[in-house]
């Protein structure tokens, strides 16, 4: 897994709640037998004005220039700025594969929906919950004409920017060290093989009908 | 000590070990498996050389990409070749590691959360997972059920474990009884009307009262399924009767010895008098009226005699803003009555509507009637093969086809449009699916979430109707 320490970089202020992960990445893309190549398709229907289809040449579909992330000044942004419950809808992990392909590091937001929560930390991509009140504060700062640049550093927990702009953030210590030093959460889990064969062995007399091969 | 709820014991019943910096792991009885979100998991598991660790406890299926028309012709007539692709690669990876399989045109293969229950796959008291958000379905049978992520998916095989962190418990109390002509769909909109799309976030909720005991296990599926809209990974009710009822004598329900044993032991399925919860809810059953969404969010929802809400009147910016943007994306002016919003296709189907009493209750609503001429097309897409030979079986399917519905093979279809089955730009649907997000079936479309009985009048008039005046 990717690791997350520290990251400095653009803000994309995306003024929405409830993004949901269709928005993310449509589902005609989730055809993909790979875990790469959803980048291009970040936002999909926002970021094109035709629709777009698996396999065609995303470098000549038409723009939409009102989208925010297809403004120029954003270039190369490794945050994103986003309002209550993002990352709602499916169990989709293409949606932090496609928002870490394109370039972003980490999300802010007031709060996220629980599996997308989850499967970002499975990626190393940092989803970083701050009070409204700091959000609404970073859209403050981040929608004015010259894009601002925030520093997120995993190890105090804590998000700094312009003006003096600083707050920490809640994160759960497993979590913490697994993106810190990008651990192999399977190999992890294996090291307590005897624990589970312990569980099944003890369910096997608790619950039979449950462990019949 | 305080009373458990059933979520507690659930989890404590599954717990392996519990590690010192607050996570755990937990045990996964059955995992479900499907195309879309398992091809990368294979993938990782090869290449770490790794091997599924129960392979009992796996079933998988194909569903989101399969086309619902001609599946006899086999996978090689699929005309999509990324679609094609993807269920081939389920079908080989499933051969490869010997993990169950009803592959595509088996009688038994259809959407992964009507099958699991089908099967007696889905039983009280387990663990299940699945790559997929709607495996809350599963939670009507008072077991721990939730969706997982593509990375989970690998470690589920891997460990037939899950690292976790325990979830809060809610309670919804939905009171009784319900009134005439209200079904299990219309009863969990109004409860993502009420508290919101984020109003389960972080939370397993338990759906209690007279109004959830009162549905069938079928009805309760469908109010578990959408626990996610709620924002809640897991949904649940506790075990009764009908729950035991339901599950005897399916294919993969214990028997003889087991059965006796299983039934003694799930007795216990359901929360302690003095269990406490983090957060209760109430919804006054008794005023729930049939359903109709008209936004791009389920809780953008309304009963069917009211109107499209009037940001005007909405005093917080961001609320106001979302309102806005939803009209405009759907077409609906502010005001506007929900029995005028006209429909151009009719959706019957998904995991949350797909099975056979879903299916009767729409066939008695169309039966001698015919869709009306405005409306393109109205489809009934069966969630399995099962539930289709079911149905065949009743003749609800000569109903549908007189009264001009396309009787479909089984699949998630037009739920979210990823076979050939999908709307056009700026068409209406009533649809009963759990998702109006905006391009959900079909870029450009316009999702109106119903129960089955709502979608089949809405048909008939081309418009909403009260389906209540009809029954
Ligand atoms: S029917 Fe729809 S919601 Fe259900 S599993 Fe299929 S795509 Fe997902």
């Amino acid at each position: 897994m990717q690791q997350f320490v520290q990251e400095t970089g653009l803000v994309v202020p995306l003024d929405r709640s409830n993004i949901d992960t269709d928005q993310i990445i449509p589902k005609q893309y989730l055809k993909s037998i790979q875990r790469t190549g959803f980048g291009i398709n970040l936002f999909d229907d926002w970021r094109y004005l035709d629709p777009g289809e698996p396999g065609m040449d995303h470098s000549t579909r038409r723009i939409n220039p009102d989208f925010v992330l297809n403004d120029g000044r954003y270039a190369g942004a490794t945050m994103l700025l986003a309002r209550d419950n993002f990352g709602c809808g499916s169990s989709r992990e293409h949606a932090p594969w496609a928002i870490l392909e394109y370039g972003f590091k980490a999300v802010i937001a007031p709060s996220f929906a629980d599996i997308f929560f989850n499967n970002s930390f499975k990626n190393g991509l940092l989803p970083v919950v701050l009070t409204e009140a700091e959000v609404d504060t970073l859209f403050g700062l981040a929608g004015t004409e010259t894009p601002i640049e925030l520093t997120v550093d995993l190890g105090s927990q804590q998000v700094t920017g312009p003006e003096g702009f600083s707050a920490s953030f809640e994160i759960d210590p497993f979590r913490k060290t697994c993106l810190l030093e990008g651990l192999d959460e399977i190999g992890l889990s294996l090291k307590d093989a005897d624990a589970i064969h312990a569980y099944e062995a003890r369910r096997r007399v608790e619950a039979p009908w449950l462990l019949r091969d | 000590m305080a009373g458990r709820t059933l979520y507690d014991k659930l989890w404590d019943s599954h717990l392996v070990t519990q590690r010192d910096d607050g996570s755990a792991l937990i045990y996964i009885d059955r995992h479900l498996l499907h195309e879309v979100t398992s091809p990368q998991a294979f993938e990782g598991l090869s290449l770490a050389g790794r091997t599924p660790w129960r392979l009992a406890a796996n079933l998988a299926t194909v569903d989101h990409n399969v086309p619902t028309e001609n599946q006899a012709a086999g996978v090689s007539a699929i005309e999509d070749p990324t679609s094609r692709l993807q269920i081939e690669t389920l079908d080989e990876n499933c051969d490869a590691f010997q993990i169950t399989q009803f592959k595509m045109g088996d009688l038994r293969a259809g959407i992964v959360h009507v099958i699991g229950p089908e099967q007696g796959a889905t039983l009280p008291g387990m663990t299940v997972v699945c790559g997929d958000s709607h495996t809350a379905t599963h939670g009507a049978f008072g077991a721990l059920a939730h969706g997982i992520g593509t990375s989970e998916v690998e470690h589920v095989l891997a460990t037939q474990c899950l690292v976790a962190k325990k979830m809060k418990n809610m309670r919804i109390t939905v009171t009784g009884p319900l009134g005439f002509g209200v079904t299990a769909k219309d009863v969990i909109l109004a409860v993502i009307g009420q508290i919101g799309t984020a109003g389960g976030t972080g939370c397993a909720i338990e759906f209690a009262g007279e109004g959830i005991e009162s549905l069938s296990m079928e009805g309760r599926m469908t109010v578990c399924n959408m626990a996610i809209e709620a924002g809640a990974r897991v949904g649940l009710v506790a075990v009764d009767q009908k729950t035991i009822d339901y599950v005897k004598g399916r294919p993969y329900a214990p028997s003889g010895q087991d059965w006796d044993l299983a039934v003694a032991a799930w007795a216990d399925l359901q929360s302690d008098a003095d269990a406490v919860f983090d957060h209760e809810v109430t919804v006054d059953g008794t005023l729930i009226e049939p359903q109709v969404s008209w936004g791009t969010n389920p809780e953008m929802v309304t009963g069917v005699s009211g109107h499209v809400p009037d940001p005007q009147m909405m005093d917080d910016p961001i609320h106001r803003g979302a309102i806005e943007r939803a009209l405009k994306y759907m077409g609906l002016k502010a005001n506007q009555p929900i029995d005028s919003i006209r429909l151009d296709r009719v959706f019957i189907g998904s995991c949350t509507n797909s099975r056979i009493e879903d299916l009767r209750e729409a066939a008695k609503v169309v039966d001698g009637k015919r869709v009306a001429d405005s409306v393109i097309q109205a489809m009934v897409v069966p969630g399995s093969g099962l539930v289709k030979e079911q149905a065949e079986s009743e003749g609800l399917d000569v109903i549908f086809r007189e009264a001009g519905f396309e009787w479909r093979d089984p699949g998630c279809s037009m739920c979210l449009a990823m076979n050939a089955d999908r709307l056009g730009p700026g068409e209406h649907c009533a649809s009963t699916s759990n998702r109006n997000f905006e391009g959900r079936q079909g870029a450009g479309g316009r999702t109106h979430l119903v129960s089955p009985a709502m979608a089949a009048a809405a048909a008939v008039a081309g418009h909403f109707v009260d389906v209540r005046e009809w029954l």
